[in-house]
């Protein structure tokens, strides 16, 4: 891709029997095809947003692959800086449009640890459910999105259309479909709404049927199966090495879920679940291992639902919001992988530096490594079976 | 039956004929396109999807919705891309659309309705049929888009793969009929017998089963649909050979995609389903019931191929050409083998 001049002839003088020698070798050998350089992206169908990705391609085999990223950055980590504690929520639910309300934990956590604060436990228990919704909207929308990666037309509606059943009860919760903004340091915003709980039980059966089609619809069909069997293979140390984390990251047979083995947050030390891993670590690997998570976290909706406990919703919190001197770093196990916060608080009524640590970031930093050597159409399923989400790469 | 008035013993020139037939063709393409369009893009497709579809233009669950995208592209801008080979560029969407057209030239409707009676009417369908794939390379080359140029070499290599496959599996059926030419194919069919019983005459897809779903498969490859939709993939090449083109040429290959659709679906119907013969029905009254018949039947054939195609992912390039040549063709060869035996013995 540089722009360099091509070397220079060599100026002396040539032996032109030997030259055509070497002339005849050469067509013998193969012949010299030029490389084509291909921009998928910025605007692409495949790229969930505005991610680009360079491939140097030789007929339809990919020699290099360089993602180009930051055509979405919005500067997250600087305008923390003139929030308040509470404004900051705002902004991050912003990183990962998809799972928003998964995002704002972390950040939340970290403020109340620095103030010392615990939220009740009927909050603690809300709020854990509604992260577990939206992971299941995250992932049910990547079951079907998966395939409109491989070409299958029908499956993103089916996604999108459970997705929304899931929505619907965020919203009906939060008030907000996308940017639920309903955390608050100490608790919650509101309670349950009234019958909000058998609602979502029955979701949930809706969602356990409609992961039993996308197993029967995509995962069971030949052709998905031939598009995604040992292609894109993530081996394990090379995966953890490049800092993939979450679901691709078990699909590589790392069994590494921050729900179990981190630091306890939420009420996931009292719920009874399963971390999936797959030992393939390909494209394959990680749509199953996903499809499994989803029904997972709908089986501990259902787990929180029948043990939340009544109580109060908002601990005792000081009117004006200054968090104490201190600095903590908080990560959770967010639907795209390990999310972080490392917040320095000097006293103020706002965040003195935020670093976060997005996991789709990561994730699609591995690309390089991943993507030489493969076909063009294996680019979009490998890119689509990472699901990363653009606002979660640029931040 | 044949009390009926003669009614196609109209004393025309040739000239008047011939004019009148290619006004009839011309408007089918784009009626067929339409109304495949409409029944199986808007309707099925939004059943299958769990969607409503388009409901409101026109009254009644919106007729009116393909006319007003029809009349939406009317009014859009024609952008060529200031690298492209103009005229190639232009001329590219007719030739789809033509040889989408010189099919239809020999695909009988009736016993006298046909534009043009061919004595190698089946290898004619087929030739030109193929014709489509210099368009598709016309666009692809003339755009001077990478991905439309990435389009239009995989719709090349695909279509010349599948060209083989398709024609195999008619070869069975022009050996059980014993001639090429699609009326007499459609005769031998309505004349045969099962085993002495000629209830129904003797369609082929009863025999040459194994050649029809050689045919449906092939023909989906070269209709460039899925499983075999990699020159068009929206989600990898965009729109392959397609994505320069805007406005009143986008609706060229819309025409010619659905169509072709169209010119398929009746040939199948033709060659396997015993084209428009209805059982019982000779003479005047067939060709006056023919149309509907073969459009009854190519409907059928119709709804199989776009079930398929929103069933189903894509194949990859290198396994599409292992499908063609590892799978069909020795499938297709095997057919031929058995029909001939078959034929000699009985």
């Amino acid at each position: 891709m540089s722009a360099t001049n091509p070397p220079r002839a060599p100026e002396f003088d040539i032996d032109h029997g030997a030259m055509r020698h070497l002339a005849d070798a050469q067509v013998n050998v193969e012949l010299d095809t030029g490389d084509m350089i291909l921009n998928i992206g910025p605007q692409h169908p495949a790229t969930h947003g505005t991610l680009r990705v360079v491939v140097r391609l030789d007929g339809e085999r990919v020699l290099s692959a360089d993602p180009v990223i930051g055509y979405m950055h919005r500067g997250y980590e600087k305008l923390t800086e003139f929030r308040t504690y509470p404004q900051v929520t705002t902004l991050i639910n912003r990183i990962d449009w998809l799972s928003s309300f998964a995002n704002e934990v972390p950040f939340i956590d970290a403020a109340e640890q620095l103030m010392a604060i615990e939220a009740p436990p009927r909050a603690k228990y809300i709020r854990t459910i509604l992260t577990e919704l939206s992971r299941i909207a995250t992932f049910v929308l990547f079951l079907g999105e998966m395939g409109l990666q491989v070409g299958a037309l029908t499956p993103p509606f089916y996604g999108f259309r459970d997705r929304e059943y899931v929505l619907n009860l965020i919203e009906a919760v939060t008030g907000g479909r996308f940017h639920p903004n309903f955390n608050r340091i100490g608790g919650l915003k509101d309670d349950l709404p009234w019958g909000w709980i058998a609602d979502c039980r029955s979701t949930m059966g809706t969602v356990l049927d409609s992961c039993s089609m996308f197993e029967d619809l995509v995962l069971g069909n030949e052709i998905f199966e031939a598009r995604t069997r040992s292609i894109g293979i993530i081996p394990p140390d090379i995966g953890a090495g490049y800092g993939v984390s979450g679901s691709n990251l078990r699909a590589s047979g790392v069994d590494w879920d921050l729900r179990r083995d981190g630091r306890p947050y939420l009420v996931y030390p009292e719920l009874d679940f399963r971390v999936w891993t797959h030992a393939d670590g390909d494209s394959f690997s990680r749509y199953w291992v996903r499809l499994q998570e989803t029904r997972e976290s709908a089986l501990m909706v259902l787990q929180m639902l029948d043990r939340i406990p009544s109580g109060p919703i908002m601990a005792k919190v000081p009117r004006i919001i200054k968090v104490p001197e201190g600095e903590v770093w908080v990560e959770t196990e967010n639907p795209l992988g390990q999310m972080g916060y490392y917040v320095i608080s000097k006293g103020a009524t706002g965040p003195f530096r935020v670093k976060i640590r997005s996991a789709s970031f990561s994730n699609v930093s591995i690309l390089p490594w991943l993507l030489r050597g493969v076909y063009v159409p294996d680019v979009i399923t490998i890119l689509g079976s990472l699901y990363f989400i653009l606002g979660d790469i640029d931040r | 039956m044949s009390s009926l008035p003669h009614l196609l013993a109209l004393d025309i020139g040739w000239g008047s004929t011939l004019a009148i037939k290619t006004i009839i063709v011309l408007a089918i393409i784009p009626a067929g396109a339409l109304i495949l369009g409409y029944v199986f893009l808007l309707k099925v497709m939004s059943h299958m999807q769990s969607r409503l579809g388009p409901m409101d233009p026109g009254g009644f669950h919106g007729w009116f919705q393909l006319i007003g995208d029809g009349i939406k592209f009317l009014q859009k801008e024609d952008v060529m891309p200031a690298e492209a080979d103009r005229r190639v560029f232009a001329i590219a969407p007719a030739v789809i659309v033509i040889s989408t057209f010189l099919v239809f030239a020999v695909i009988p409707v009736g016993p006298d309705l046909v534009v043009k009676h061919l004595d190698v009417g089946v290898f004619y369908a087929l030739a030109v049929s193929s014709l489509s794939v210099i368009g598709v390379l016309m666009a692809g080359w003339a755009s001077a888009n990478k991905f439309a140029l990435l389009g239009a070499l995989r719709a090349a290599a695909q279509l010349i793969a599948y060209e083989l496959p398709l024609l195999l599996a008619v070869v069975g059926v022009v050996i059980q009929a014993g001639t090429t030419s699609l009326n007499g194919i459609v005769l031998s069919q309505q004349n045969g017998a099962i085993f002495g019983w000629d209830g129904i005459g003797n369609p082929f897809i009863l025999t040459q089963f194994v050649g029809f779903a050689l045919f449906l498969v092939a023909s989906q490859a070269e209709l460039t649909q899925t499983p075999f939709d990699m020159p068009v993939a929206e989600t990898e090449l965009v729109a392959g050979y397609m994505v320069e083109y805007t406005g009143f040429r986008f609706l060229f290959f819309f025409i010619g995609e659905f169509g072709t659709a169209f010119a398929f679906a009746a040939l199948a119907a033709t060659l396997f389903l015993g084209g428009y013969s209805v059982p019982g029905v000779y003479g005047d009254w067939a060709n006056i019931l023919g149309p509907f018949v073969l459009f009854a039947k190519l409907m059928i054939i119709a709804f199989l191929m776009f079930w398929v195609r929103f069933t189903y992912p894509r194949l990859r390039e290198d396994q599409l050409q292992a499908v063609a040549w590892k799978f069909l063709i020795p499938i297709g060869l095997l057919n031929i083998l058995v029909t001939g035996v078959f034929k000699v013995a009985f």
